[in-house]
């Protein structure tokens, strides 16, 4: 089952890593920060439009015909989603996988600048390592 | 409350990847040293120390969280008991303790037992009392819930280095940083 993309936001809703995978189609890098940046706003609003009373996760899922994104929101505020196969049906376990990745081959990284964008080759590898293991 | 910390605690230390505490505690030695070189005023040692226990808890908290899978804490003293049976069994193998409450539950006394940073140290009698040779544990704990959205001031009040009979860390709560908490944070 394929996944098409993985995003990860900081805080303040700034886009601070993306990646493709398999055939899925480009963007310019001005809209993949676009889309970033509209879902952080999104699911602010959307845990703010709660019928019921007390907080709301915010989105969680969104699914569609031709694709599914699951969300995956941490304490400290960061979130990462996913897109994918709309049948695909772990994707909750792999953003968990991805934020233990994210724990260990960035964090720990010392010349990683927190909340800034992630360029750790290391990460990209053990992600794809994490996506061919659960495809 | 406390046995299922415990247990979880063990579980979680069970799964994390080990060192041998030796490289760990003569690395630390050598750090403190060498500040204590570069600095030569040991307040400003005590100083640095902190620092860099904040630098390292603002990014191990995220381990934490992600390893243990706990969840929000419903009070402080929730947090302090994840603390002390789940944050330094995972990171430092060891058990602490929480007491000494203060009357409106925003401050208490954590005790450490078996601090492995100190395992082969003998302070100088010029350095008892002025040194907090673990003081990195206090940034560490500040950097922490800072990422969780508590704002907390933590000193050492006892060090076994400096012949008290136990180690002692005061951990005081001083502000819940609301409108830092995410949106959607159930």
């Amino acid at each position: 089952m394929t996944i098409n993309s993985i995003y990860i936001l900081n805080k303040a809703g700034t886009l601070i890593y993306q990646n493709d995978f398999g055939n899925t189609e480009k963007l310019s890098h001005n809209s993949y920060i676009r889309l970033g940046s509209t879902f952080h706003s999104l699911h602010a609003i959307a845990s703010n439009l709660s019928p019921v009373s007390g907080s709301s996760s915010g989105i969680e899922v969104i699914e569609t015909e031709a694709f599914k994104l699951q969300c995956f929101q941490t304490h400290t505020g960061i979130k990462f989603y996913v897109i994918a196969d709309p049948n695909h049906q772990q994707l909750e376990e792999l953003l968990h996988g991805v934020y233990e990745l994210y724990t260990d081959y960035v964090l720990k990284n010392p010349f990683y600048e927190i909340e800034m964008q992630i360029r750790c080759d290391l990460f990209d590898y053990k992600l794809l390592r994490l996506l061919g293991v659960r495809e | 409350m406390s046995k299922k910390y415990d247990k979880l605690g063990n579980d979680v230390f069970n799964k994390v990847e080990k060192i041998n505490s030796e490289l760990f505690t003569l690395t630390y030695g050598a750090l403190v040293t060498q500040l204590i070189k570069d600095y030569e005023d040991i307040e400003q040692v005590n100083i640095k120390l902190e620092q860099m226990g904040y630098n390292i808890g603002i990014r191990l908290i995220e381990e934490f969280l992600a390893k243990s899978g706990i969840g929000r804490c419903s009070d402080f003293i929730e947090t302090a008991e994840v603390i002390a049976k789940v944050g330094f069994k995972m990171f430092l193998g060891i058990n602490a303790h929480v007491g000494d409450w203060d009357a409106d539950r925003k401050e208490f006394h954590l005790t450490i037992e078996d601090n492995p940073l100190i395992d082969f140290v003998e302070l100088p009698e010029q350095y008892k009392h002025k040194l907090y040779y673990s003081n990195i544990l206090c940034g560490v704990i500040r950097g922490a819930l800072e990422m969780v959205q508590m704002k907390v001031k933590c000193t050492f009040v006892k060090c076994t280095l400096s012949d008290d009979t136990t180690s002692e860390i005061k951990v005081v709560l001083e502000e819940v940083l609301s409108d830092m908490i995410p949106v959607g944070y159930d």
